[in-house]
């Protein structure tokens, strides 16, 4: 990648002060994003992918702690004041959340949400807010737009919601769109028009994006680099190609392991992951994912895996083990 | 009817849903959730049961044990008629059908402790003996993988999600039932959870002789624990068939649909771009004839005008379209 990032999260960590004591949600993260081009986040609940769409944000709750930076268009976010970042977000930086009922207003209007957003943040008027509107909800696929643009929320269906979602995001031609599980409350068939979507859009907006997911199914065929995260961390990172190909970690392994084949035949049990995630709150001193791991030996449990370069470039993991290496478990 | 014909299994069926219907009042229209469903599950069989939400899967699995009531059809479990059966005579026969949904800590009463809530299927079937009851649920209980010491005296929100539907499958397990209707068991769980999870019932269903009902949006999931699978729109079956065979070789644009629109976790297989087109219509005012027909790429006029039946496309393959992709006229 000759272009410079867009967005650059560097050596960010957040801490969440618990009744339990301090909980790591994000440990030393460094990722970046350039223009054009989209990165996938992938782990299960609690792995703090959603905390780390948070922390570039700017969105975190009152009581975390965040260091590190994130540079984002030359400006470093964690340091803007609450003014600039206001204007910042909505305008070139949008989210997507997961539950279009709950990210939208219930008691507004479609019409009302989207054209405060055009008007707060391009200065249009009442008139051109309205036709832009219209314009932006059948460019996200929704049927007789100038009649949603009076309707409520409830009275759309998940999908339709999401796409609103959607046009609110896009409305201001962001730079850098985060789309958190954009598609987990949706079905299947849904899912995969609110990708297309979202792949179309990017394409013709020339804008980066973050896809956040706890599926390697969503990421595989839609971004040009994934990284994983566990307990906090990201454990691999890597061209979306060669990650699928010559996947060092076997956490990552695993993960895709444990998804149900469509070509397996029926009955075959699935190579489940044993145990579960590490509390946040009692950090473990080796590897986060060797009481799970198959291959760790006894250096996981007492050193954290630094991540290190791989052979291939852009590719990196934290594994004292690596999957197909000299040094790894399994051939 | 001639509809039950259409569903040759091996063997007498343990369950047999026979044109049922069910629909919700909604102020002054009517919720077609189910519109003439008939079915059979054979005795040790796992049939999945897959659609989009708001089709009428988890209504019709509902129905079948008469949470709710249909409004026509007949529900024969073991031969008997559910829908003809009221108070205790249906609560004895519920003993052996037993349900798992998919939210599993808000399926759990958050200030029972784990002992009493598994123990309170068999207070209720009359288990006296409290010595009864507690070997009973030691031994579900490290049947689904928990030990029972550790786990008893503690409360639901103790668990992660995993661990709850662990203890759910435990409480369905409990009274010994011979059908389990699972709603959903695993949408709700992470996917290294939701494999283990999968694991469990599938050596449930072996230790414990079960028959499944298995109640999924989710395809490759449906597809992993299934013998036969049955896809359901709009409170219609549109096709049934044996797993690999359905999956091999759809017969229903619709199922052809859903099979295209799974992510499939390999860079290679680009997605197709937008296979699948608009979204269902809503159960209020379901369209005439084929109720697939305002989404599906093969539709006539004849689809419009004309209910399609289902009829065999292939051996054990039936489908409900004048189109099929395989097996036409």
């Amino acid at each position: 990648m000759t272009e410079p990032a867009l967005l650059s999260v560097e050596n960010v960590s957040v801490n969440l002060p618990t009744p339990r004591g301090n909980l790591r949600a994000v440990d030393q993260v460094d990722l970046s994003v350039g223009a054009g081009r989209t990165l996938g986040i992938v782990g299960e609940s609690g792995c703090g992918k959603t905390m780390l769409s948070r922390a570039i944000l700017q969105l975190l709750p009152k009581k975390a702690m965040l260091s590190g930076r994130v540079m984002f268009d030359g400006e470093d976010l964690v340091r803007l004041d609450r003014e600039r970042l206001r204007k910042l977000r909505g305008r070139s930086l949008a989210v997507v959340f997961q539950d279009p009922m709950t990210s939208l207003n219930p008691v507004l209007t479609i019409g009302t949400q989207l054209i405060e957003t055009l008007q707060e943040h391009l200065e249009l008027d009442g008139v051109a807010a309205k036709m832009r509107s219209i314009e932006l909800l059948a460019a996200v696929g929704i049927p007789a737009p100038e009649q949603r643009l009076m309707q409520y929320p409830h009275q759309l269906s998940g999908g339709m919601r999401q796409r609103v979602a959607i046009a609110i995001a896009l409305s201001c031609e962001p730079k850098l769109l985060i789309a958190d599980e954009p598609t987990t409350a949706l079905d299947v068939t849904i899912q995969a028009q609110i990708l297309d979507l979202l792949a179309r859009e990017q394409r013709r907006r020339h804008m980066a994006m973050i896809i956040i997911t706890h599926d390697l199914g969503v990421v595989a065929g839609r971004t040009d680099e994934v990284a994983v995260m566990y307990a906090g961390r990201v454990v691999e990172r890597a061209p979306t190609p060669d990650l699928f190909k010559r996947m060092r970690m076997p956490y990552t392994e695993a993960l895709l392991a444990a998804i149900p084949k469509i070509d397996a035949k029926p009955h075959t049990p699935l190579p489940a992951i044993s145990g579960r995630p590490p509390d946040p709150t009692r950090p473990l001193k080796g590897c986060s994912f060797s009481p799970r791991c198959k291959y760790a030996w006894a250096q996981c449990q007492i050193e954290k895996p630094p991540l290190a370069d791989a052979d291939s470039p852009g590719h990196q993991y934290a594994c004292f083990r690596p999957l197909n290496t000299e040094a790894g478990a399994s051939a | 009817m001639m509809q039950n014909a259409l569903y040759p299994v091996s063997g007498d069926p343990l369950l047999r849903v026979e044109n049922l219907v069910v629909e919700y009042p909604l102020g002054n229209k009517t919720v077609h959730a189910v519109s003439g469903v008939s079915l059979d599950i054979a005795r040790g069989e796992t049939l999945g049961l897959v659609g989009e939400s708001g089709c009428g899967k988890s209504t019709l699995g509902r129905a079948v044990i008469q949470l709710r009531r249909p409004v026509s059809g007949r529900v024969l479990f073991d031969g008997q008629d559910l829908t003809a059966m009221q108070g205790d005579t249906l609560r004895r026969m519920r003993r052996r059908v037993q349900l798992i949904f998919q939210d599993p800590i808000a399926s759990l009463n958050p200030r029972r402790r784990i002992g009493d809530i598994i123990a309170e299927p068999l207070v209720i079937s009359g288990v006296k003996d409290p010595k009864k009851r507690e070997q009973l649920v030691h031994e579900v209980l490290s049947a689904v993988g928990l030990d029972p010491q550790l786990v008893i005296g503690r409360l639901p929100h103790e668990f992660s999600g995993g661990q709850c539907q662990r203890i759910c499958i435990a409480r369905a397990l409990v009274l010994n039932p011979e059908f389990i209707i699972c709603d959903e068991p695993v949408s709700a769980l992470d996917v290294s959870i939701r494999a283990q999870i999968l694991n469990l019932l599938e050596e449930m269903k072996a230790r414990y002789g079960l028959t499944l009902l298995f109640i999924a949006h989710d395809l490759a999931v449906v597809k992993a624990v299934s013998d036969r699978v049955a896809v359901m729109y709009l409170g219609r079956l549109c096709e049934v068939g044996p797993s690999e065979q359905l999956f091999a070789q759809p017969a229903h644009p619709y199922t052809a649909l859903l099979i295209e629109a799974i992510p499939v976790p390999d860079p290679d297989v680009r997605p197709a771009e937008s296979v699948a087109v608009g979204e269902p219509p809503s159960p209020i005012a379901p369209p005439s004839g084929c109720r697939f027909r305002t989404r599906c790429p093969r539709a006539d006029q004849r689809c419009s005008d004309e209910m399609p039946e289902l009829r065999e496309v292939a051996p054990a393959q039936f489908a409900a379209c004048h189109h099929p992709l395989i097996g036409a006229d």
